[in-house]
Parts: structure tokens; sequence; C-alpha cells
């Protein structure tokens, strides 16, 4: 009797092409965009009839007027919007951490995550704008007839860019946080600081935040990479006067002008200058704040009058999820109003005129952002899964160096690469293509999705695998027809959540696509600069819906597909 | 801290009942007095942690407790855990990973006594107590299970509480070691006077203590 022959599984070398591919996603684009600046920075752009090396790009860059004030302030904005989203996150989880308020704010981060940057700066501009909301309630109170003459969104010295920049980041600290915290063991060091006799706020400060900072350290600086360079906040919210480095790179690319081109390109490798000084100013304070924190804790201060803090904590957060809420109201609002004039707070009357007007304008887009992003967080999924799949099986476990190339894409200026990216694929004479959009967004969506997807995928109880294995299933019917229906629920999440950060790019899109490819997202931020409020409003509210639609069919499908499988429900 | 000797002075658990849905899961009413221990046993999962949590100020929002937990006369029911002057040993160490051995000393350290090097002297003082000179700068991932046992216990006492509860805190130790380590914690309370509350399921560790014990069932 011989031993009867294993077959190898079919998958297995197909199955190790998945991890590369997944590094390819995650680093060629980023190298191949650097090395597309590069070039045109130091002169070399042969398209351009350029092949020589020289300085005068820079010289150029240079002698562009205010180029010193958009370096600050695109540092400025940056530094300081991660330090006031870090300071809320941190403060909040310390002072609440297992309370009835916690639980409830804990219920909106998914929600206020989905809402992409530009509906929540528009929305956080119809409030604060001087004849926004926020002024209209006060005007009613004062009984003023015309808004003040204030120069509040778009003002000099960016506050309002980084107040929206703020409200959206808020969120997104504060998943990474809930995430990080059960890696740590947050609950028993507090329980012991506080028997030592601690506040709440120092307990965590002393005893917890030490390990939980390590955990969402790249995430926090994600943020801050991200807030050096942002361009769709900063063309809502953002100064003009001069505008923040990021903006005024994709001015000079889009000029008329092709020298300009040269200047946008060593413009965009200043940027890169910008945000790495400002990771390393965050670095710096990082170890500031570490020795701080210990010195504090060796002095055995107690600080037990921490209620001031924690309500400012709890209030700020509220604050923060009310305003991007109202926000999504005031578009609401907005896109149904007829006249509305100033101190009113309601529209005289409501109308569906604005979207009668807009449905012939919206199809092309709305299509364009369904169909990539539907795209991207396919293959996002298929990647996460595949690479997935083969750590299961060669019984690797993913190093924390491969997990740390997840956010290459992330730490790098977004503007830098994706402007080198867009001269690489007009070069080979793809760009603008729906395949250079779609890897153009894979970039930003896989990312999340395999962050989002990874945790679910090694919690599952390998032990079904193995009893499958055991009546003689091979390993690609186990993954098929096991794993994957077991874990449906976390991968349709996870490819929502890749759905809803392709609707929110604006970048990728615009470069990648060369404006051939136009979505909600291009036309909201495109429609912001007009005067039309009605037509925003409207607008802004699809791009904020689309996501939402997203999660609530990963939602839906699984509760159907295992409505009699009770084992398989969301525990409530 | 020495034993004032009036009958307010001591742990007194009073009427002490906690309910999870309508259950009763623990009732007791029992004094402590300073120096004594007393010892509450039973198998997992007879509510040994509720009331643990209860004492130590930590009880989750789904039960329901009524009884006043009375320490040196002041009821501390409803006070925050950082307000009580109860002192917690876990059954892990829990020594902080980024500080030294001193400095999670000196965490514990009443904040009264002030000074850089009259601090560090006390924390030195505190190790040499529980035989460990010289461990003031190592990191406390270096030091063995019984090592770690005795810096935790010296942290909760330098924070000068005047009571301490032990939760299973022997339980992960070694055999060997637990005789030695048992036998330090207990000198230790009895030299600052202190009423303890030990919860365990080992009757070793009841036998040890040599208070009264309490069964739950």
């Amino acid at each position: 009797m011989g031993a009867p022959l294993r077959r190898r599984p079919v998958g297995a070398a197909l199955l190790r092409l998945f991890p590369l591919a997944a590094l390819i996603v995650l680093v060629a684009p980023v190298a191949a965009g650097i090395a597309g600046i590069v070039l045109p920075a130091f002169g070399y752009l042969p398209v351009l009839g350029s092949t020589e090396f020289s300085l005068a790009p820079f010289r150029a860059l240079a002698a562009m007027p205010g180029l010193g004030r958009s370096v600050l302030l695109s540092l400025g904005t940056g530094l300081a919007t991660t330090a006031a989203a870090f300071a809320v996150v941190i403060l909040f989880v310390a002072g609440w951490r297992g309370t009835r308020v916690f639980a409830a704010l804990e219920r909106l981060v998914s929600p206020l995550l989905s809402v992409p940057h530009a509906a929540a700066a528009i929305g956080l501009a119809l409030l604060i704008a001087p004849s926004g909301v926020v002024f209209r309630l006060l005007a009613l109170a004062a009984g003023w007839e015309r808004p003040p003459d204030l120069l509040i969104v778009q003002d000099r010295d960016g506050l309002a860019m980084t107040l929206g920049l703020v409200l959206k980041e808020i969120p997104f600290l504060l998943l990474m946080t809930l995430a990080a915290l059960p890696q740590t063991r947050a609950a028993e060091t507090d329980r012991l600081m506080r028997t030592l006799g601690y506040g709440r706020i120092a307990a965590f400060f002393y005893g917890v935040l030490p390990a939980l900072y390590r955990q969402i350290r790249l995430a926090t600086l994600a943020v801050l990479a991200f807030s050096t360079a942002v361009v769709d906040v900063a063309l809502i919210l953002g100064p003009t006067t001069p505008a923040p480095l990021a903006v005024r790179i994709l001015e000079w690319q889009r000029a008329p002008d092709l020298d300009m081109h040269f200047v946008a390109a060593a413009g965009a490798l200043l940027q890169l200058g910008v945000t790495l000084s400002a990771l390393l100013a965050w670095l710096a304070a990082e170890r500031l704040g570490a020795f701080l924190c210990r010195r504090f804790a060796r002095s055995g201060r107690r600080a037990r009058r921490d209620a001031w803090l924690r309500r400012l904590s709890a209030l700020l957060m509220s604050l923060s999820a009310g305003t991007v809420l109202a926000g999504l109201g005031v578009l609401a609002v907005w896109s149904v109003a007829g006249v509305w004039r100033f101190p009113d707070v309601f529209p005289d009357g409501l109308t569906l005129m604005t979207w009668m007007r807009l449905a012939a304008n919206l199809v092309d887009p709305l299509l364009n952002s369904v169909s990539i992003a539907l795209a991207a967080s396919l293959v996002a999924i298929a990647l996460a899964l595949g690479s997935l799949e083969f750590e299961a099986r060669s019984g690797r476990t993913a190093s924390g160096r491969a997990l740390q190339a997840l956010y290459v894409p992330l730490l790098v200026p977004q503007v830098s690469f994706l402007f080198g990216l867009q001269i690489l694929f007009s070069f080979l004479g793809v760009d603008g293509t729906f395949a250079a959009v779609v890897t153009g967004h894979l970039v930003f969506v896989f990312p999340y999705v395999l962050l989002s997807l990874a945790e679910p995928w090694w919690s599952w109880d390998p032990r079904y695998g193995h009893a499958m294995r055991a009546l003689g299933k091979t390993a690609d019917s186990v993954f098929w027809r096991v794993r994957l229906p077991m874990l449906a629920r976390p991968v349709l999440t996870a490819a929502a959540l890749g759905f809803a950060i392709s609707v929110g790019l604006y970048l990728p899109t615009l470069l990648i696509g060369g404006g051939r490819r136009p979505t909600v997202t291009t036309e909201t931020v495109a429609l912001a600069s007009g005067g039309d409020l009605r037509l925003v409003g409207a607008t802004a509210l699809v791009q904020a819906l689309l996501p939402f639609l997203g999660f609530a069919l990963a939602a839906f499908v699984p509760a159907v597909l295992f409505r009699n499988r009770r084992r398989l429900r969301v525990a409530a | 801290m020495s034993n004032g000797g009036t009958a307010e002075r001591g742990l007194l658990l009073r009427n002490v009942a906690i309910r999870l849905d309508g259950d009763e899961l623990v009732t007791l009413d029992a004094a402590i007095g300073p120096g004594e221990v007393l010892t509450v046993m039973g198998p997992s999962g007879v509510g040994k942690s509720t009331l643990v949590a209860f004492v130590g100020g930590f009880l989750g929002r789904d039960f329901r407790a009524s009884g006043n937990i009375i320490l040196n006369g002041r009821d501390v029911t409803a006070l925050p855990p950082e307000e009580r002057s109860i002192g917690l040993l876990f059954q892990d160490a829990l020594l902080l990973p980024h500080l030294s051995v001193a400095g999670n000393l000196l965490v514990g350290l009443d904040p009264a006594v002030k000074g850089r090097a009259v601090r560090r002297r006390a924390a030195e003082a505190a190790l040499a107590e529980v035989g460990l000179e010289g461990f003031a700068d190592r990191d406390p991932a270096t030091l063995s299970g019984g090592q770690a046992a005795r810096v935790a216990l010296m942290r909760t006492l330098l924070a000068r509480p005047q009571a301490l509860v032990l939760d299973e805190p022997f339980s992960r130790l070694d055999v060997a070691r637990r005789a030695q380590v048992r036998n330090l914690v207990f000198a230790e309370c009895r030299k600052y006077g202190l009423p303890v509350l030990l919860v365990t399921h080992d009757p070793a560790d009841a036998e040890a203590a040599g208070g009264r014990i309490l069964e739950l069932r």
C-alpha cells in the first residue's frame, strides 16, 4: 500500500505572489513617484525637451512670492492639527475610559470617520462663515441685519483650516487608540495606579500611555504627514494669500506655462523636506514628553484634582463630533433651501430645484466615484486576503517591519509622490486611464483595508480549519468554504472602509486622472470655490452619503446571508 | 502607623451585599483590626474578584452593591479608588515596563516625601527592606517573579495606604518562592499595623495568614 500522493494545491505558487504584489503596491508608486519629481526638479524632463541638469527650478522656486510663508503655513497647520487632535483624544481616553460618556462617543467614531474630508470642511465653512449658521444665531440674539465683516474661513493664519483638519483627525486617532488599547494592559495598570492614589488622567499618562503610544505612533505620524501636505481641506478652508505649499505645488503643476512644471517638481521636493522637518520636530517633542512624563511620575504627585480637565476633554470631544454632524445637517438644509436671507436661521421655503439641477451633472462623477472605489477596494481586499492566507499557510506572521511598510504611502506627502507618479504615467502614456486612477487610489486604500482585516483574520479559531483538513478538505477549500464565509462580516467592513477612503480621495483622482475622471469629490472641491452654496451643499452631501451607503450594505448583506445563523450575528 | 486601640480603627465591611441582575453574589459583614488578616476563600466564580472590585472601588456598572466600607472611621464607600487609601496587590506584579525598579517605587512613594535625593534614598531603603539592595536601576523585565512581587509590595506600602487588599497575590509564583514572599508580605503588614483583606483559593495562603477564614459559596 503506497501512501496516497499528496497533491500540491494549485494555488500555492500563485499565493506566494500576493505578499509580493502587496509590497509593490505599497512601495513602488511612492518610489517611482519620488524619482518622478527628483529628475524634473533638477531640470531633467525629456518630454518637455529638457535633458540638462541644472538648479534653475530651485532658483525659480525660491523667487516665488510668499514661499516662506507657504512653508511656514504647512508646518504650522500640520503640527498644530496633530498636537490638538492628539491632545483631545488622549485626554478624553484618559479621563473617560470605561464610562457611559465614553461608550456613547465610541459609537460615533466610525460614522464620523466615514465623512470625507471635503464634506466635513464644507460643512464647517457653512457653520462658521460670517454668513453661516453660528453668526445667524448670534445675529438673532444681537439684532444684526448684516453678517459681520470678518475673514473667518480662509483666514490668513490657517486657523479655520487647522480646525477643519482637527475635526477629521480626531475620529481617526480615536479609532486607532481604541484598537490599540486591548494590546496594552490598560485596565490592570489603570487599577494599580488608582489604588496608589493617582487621579484618572495621571494614572493614564504615567501608567498606560507609554505602552499605548508605541502602538499609535505610526498613525499619529501619518496624521502629521497628511496634514502638512493636505490639499482639499486647504482649498476649502485654507488661506490664499499665500496658500500652504501643497496647494501652490498643485497650482504650479496645472499652470499653462510648462516651465512651471519644473518649479512644481522643485516644490514637491521642498514639500518632502517640509513634511520630514515636521516629523523630526514631532519626534523631538516625543522625547521631551516622555522625559517629562517620567519625571512627574517619579515626583509622585497624584494630580487628583483633574475634574476640570476631564470635563474640558469631554466638552472638546463632544464639540468636535457635534460640529461634524451639524455641518452635515447644514449641507442637507442648503441642498433644499429656497430663499435664505441672512439673519434667518432657517430658509423661507424648501425646494428640490437644486437636486434637479444637479441630477444631470452628477451622473458621470457619481459613476466614476463608485466604479473607481469598487475596483480599488476589491483589488485591495483580494491582495489583503491573499497576503494573509499566504502568511497563515506558510506559518509566518508578518514581522513588525513588514507591517510598517503599510505606513510608507501614509508618511510621504501625497502631493510629492503623486505628482511624480503622474509625470511617470504620462511618460508611459497611461495617465488618465481608469487603471491608472485605480492604482493611485489603491496606494491609500490598501493599507487601511489590511489594517482593518488583520485583527479579525488572526483571531479566527484555526481549529475550524484543522477539523476540516482532518476531514480531507484541501487548504483552498477551507479558505473558500470555511474561513471566508465565517469572516464575511469583517471582510465586507474592510471593503466598505476601502470604498469610503477611495470615495474621499481628492489628489490622486485629480493628478492621476488629469481632470478626465471627475468624481463626486473633485466636483465638490471644485464647486466649493464657486459661490453657489445650494449646489455645494448638495454635492458635498452626496459625497458624505456614499461611504455611509457602503457601510450600510456591508452590515446588511451578512445580516441577510446569515439570518438563520445565531453565532454569526454581531454581539449586541 | 501604630494601633490606636480605639474601636474605630481598622477596616469595617458592614452589611456588604453585591448583586448582579438580581442574584446575590457576595454578602459579607466583618471587621478587620489593624495588623489583622481576614482571608476570604472560595473556588473561582464565587465573586471573590467582585468583592475585591467593590472594596477597591472598581465595581462595574452592572453590579448593585449595598453596605458600607469604613476605614479608620471614614466611610469610603462612595469614593473613587484614588481617594480611598486602600492599597491593592494584584496577581501580577504589574511593574511599569517603561520605568526602572526605583522609578516604579517612586511612583508609589507618597508625594509628601519631597526632594529628589530624599525620595531616591527612601526607594533604596525600601529595596533593602526586602533584600533587594542594588536593584534600583534594574529594568523590571530582568527580575524574577519573586523579586518583582517584592518590589510590587514595597511600591504599594510606600504609598502609605491605611488598609491592604491582596487579590491572589501569590498564585503566579512558583511553589519554592511562594512561602518566602507570603511570609514577607504578612510580616510587613503586621509591622505597619495594616488591616488586610486576603482573597485566595489556596488553603496554604489562608493558613500562613493566620487570621480568620471566611468561605464564600
